[in-house]
């Protein structure tokens, strides 16, 4: 697993909630987040780092997304 | 109930009936906490032995915290890479990155903070809790402790021990017991079990040298140290040995600091009482200077500027006298501290009596890196003054405080001290 930063789209909101609306890939496919499922201070043994924790559902599958330092993350296989 | 409970926390019922009022104390230790860190952020090494270490270069080159792993090579903190190095050649040396861990740290405080308001830190990694009142909320202090371990776990990725007892000396020897990641409860009822048994350097405050003490009088263990009488051992530790017998019973009744009791710095002051009494404005001079420096290089240190200039003076009759002016501008150097304490000096002082003792305080603080007027009529001499006290400052860090000196200085070396790290008690924490 490695830890891959990535370009996000999010809208933040009135209340000062940020919600992640599309990641950018570093090829430069878009992948439109469906429903954010969850959100929570979790750490990530895998790609190695911690932050708030997305749990976000983009076709159908589930993924994590993190934000660690106004910077967005993912654990990924490649 | 144990007879041993601090008679402070009894509380009188109507009647003859007595409740004892047993406390419930956490201390949070995070273990191998740099190296822990650094693991979660590099899982390629985190089955390596690893140590935290500072810069050779800079002649740092210690080892300042080890994993799991390289505890098991017998690597130690405090030891010299070369030394580890011996012991362990396969060592991953990593270097600290402070900046994460007060991150860290501060993020398992807002866990302990979700239980109790009541939370006193003791070094980046170590924390007390007092969770009694919590209880009835979220139930016994082991339930506490365990929760607060999962949570730190889950959300930070790194582990905690946590030592349950009903005083915070028992609570930190808890937490020492069981490494890493286990919760470990002392109670009134196992403690002389669960704890008496232990070397009496286990306990806190106990460091090698009163180690070495305490076994020329034959005491090893904290059991040793318990049974003794208070009496004989303050006759050759003072009022230490009383401390000490105090912990080992299980007496201590130290609170845990508020949460909220932040004191937040309202002025930053020195005052000397001189070896001999000042009887000339040359003396006065010279002491001013030595105060002023040092209440600006404190102010300097906590980014802070002042701009209400206080001087006391304690006559050779042991009267008092406090006066003060204001500056037109908030500083932090210490010419202008100086000028202006010894302006307030001459319009206070007659010189009918000798002076005992001088000290010198700056209030009316703010923070100094906010914004502040300029001055149209500044030809920049207060900005060379600063920068100039700057590298002065650390001149003296690198070099020692009497390497850079004023003239003034020179004239009576008696005079002459160095209140900033002359002046520093310890420890700071515990007693609070």
């Amino acid at each position: 697993m490695a830890k891959v930063f990535v370009e996000v789209i999010a809208k933040f909101t009135k209340d000062g909630q940020k919600v992640p609306l599309i990641i950018k890939w570093k090829d430069g496919r878009s992948f439109d987040i469906d429903r954010v499922l969850d959100v929570r201070r979790a750490a990530s043994l895998k790609a190695g780092g911690q932050g708030i924790r997305y749990k976000c559902r983009i076709n159908g599958r589930e993924t994590y997304l993190w934000l660690e330092d106004d910077k967005w993350f993912v654990d990924s296989k490649a | 109930m144990s007879p041993y409970l601090c008679p402070k926390n009894a509380m009188h019922l109507e009647g003859t009936a007595v409740l004892i009022m047993t406390r419930v104390i956490l201390h949070s230790d995070l273990n191998n906490f740099y190296a822990s860190v650094e693991c979660l952020y590099n899982p390629e090494i985190r089955s390596r032995p690893v140590a935290v270490c500072g810069s050779q270069s800079t002649r740092h080159g210690i080892v300042l915290a080890k994993n799991q792993v390289a505890k098991q090579f017998g690597v130690k903190t405090g030891e010299a890479i070369w030394e580890a190095r011996a012991k362990c050649p396969d060592l991953v040396i990593v270097r600290p990155n402070y900046v994460r861990y007060l991150k860290f740290s501060m993020m398992a405080r807002k866990i302990y903070e979700n239980y109790t308001n009541l939370v006193e830190a003791f070094g980046i990694d170590e924390n007390w809790l007092d969770v009694t009142e919590s209880t009835r909320l979220f139930g016994s202090g082991k339930k506490i402790a365990d929760e607060i371990r999962r949570k730190i776990k889950y959300e930070l990725g790194i582990t905690a021990s946590v030592g349950v007892s009903f005083n915070k000396v028992f609570a930190k020897l808890g937490s020492d017991m069981r490494k890493p990641d286990a919760t470990t409860v002392i109670t009134p009822e196992n403690y002389r079990e669960m704890v008496w048994g232990l070397p009496a350097d286990d306990m806190i405050y106990v460091g090698p040298s009163t180690r070495r003490k305490l076994a020329d009088i034959g005491i090893s263990t904290i059991g040793d140290l318990a049974c003794a009488p208070p009496g004989f051992l303050e006759s050759h530790l003072g009022q230490w040995g009383r401390t000490l017998w105090i912990f080992a019973n299980g007496y201590d009744d130290t609170p845990v600091t508020r949460l909220d009791f932040q004191p937040r710095i309202k002025g930053v002051g020195n005052s000397l009482t001189t070896p001999r009494d000042l009887c000339t404005d040359e003396d006065v001079k010279i002491l001013t200077y030595v105060l002023a420096e040092s209440v600006a290089e404190r102010l300097r240190r906590h980014h802070l500027r002042g701009r209400t200039v206080q001087i006391c003076i304690r006559s050779s009759d042991l009267a008092f006298i406090e006066r003060q002016g204001k500056l037109p501008h908030h500083t932090c150097t210490s010419s202008e501290i100086a000028e202006k304490a010894l302006e307030i000096f001459a319009r206070s002082w007659d010189w009918s009596k000798n002076i005992r003792m001088l000290g010198v305080r700056v209030t009316d603080v703010v923070m100094g890196n906010g914004y502040e007027q300029l001055s149209f009529f500044d030809d920049g001499k207060r900005l060379r003054r600063e920068r100039l006290e700057a590298s002065i400052d650390r001149i003296r860090s690198r070099f020692g405080h009497y390497s850079v000196q004023r003239a003034v200085l020179l004239k009576s070396p008696e005079l002459n001290a160095n209140p900033v790290e002359e002046n520093v008690i310890h420890p700071v924490s515990f007693f609070r």
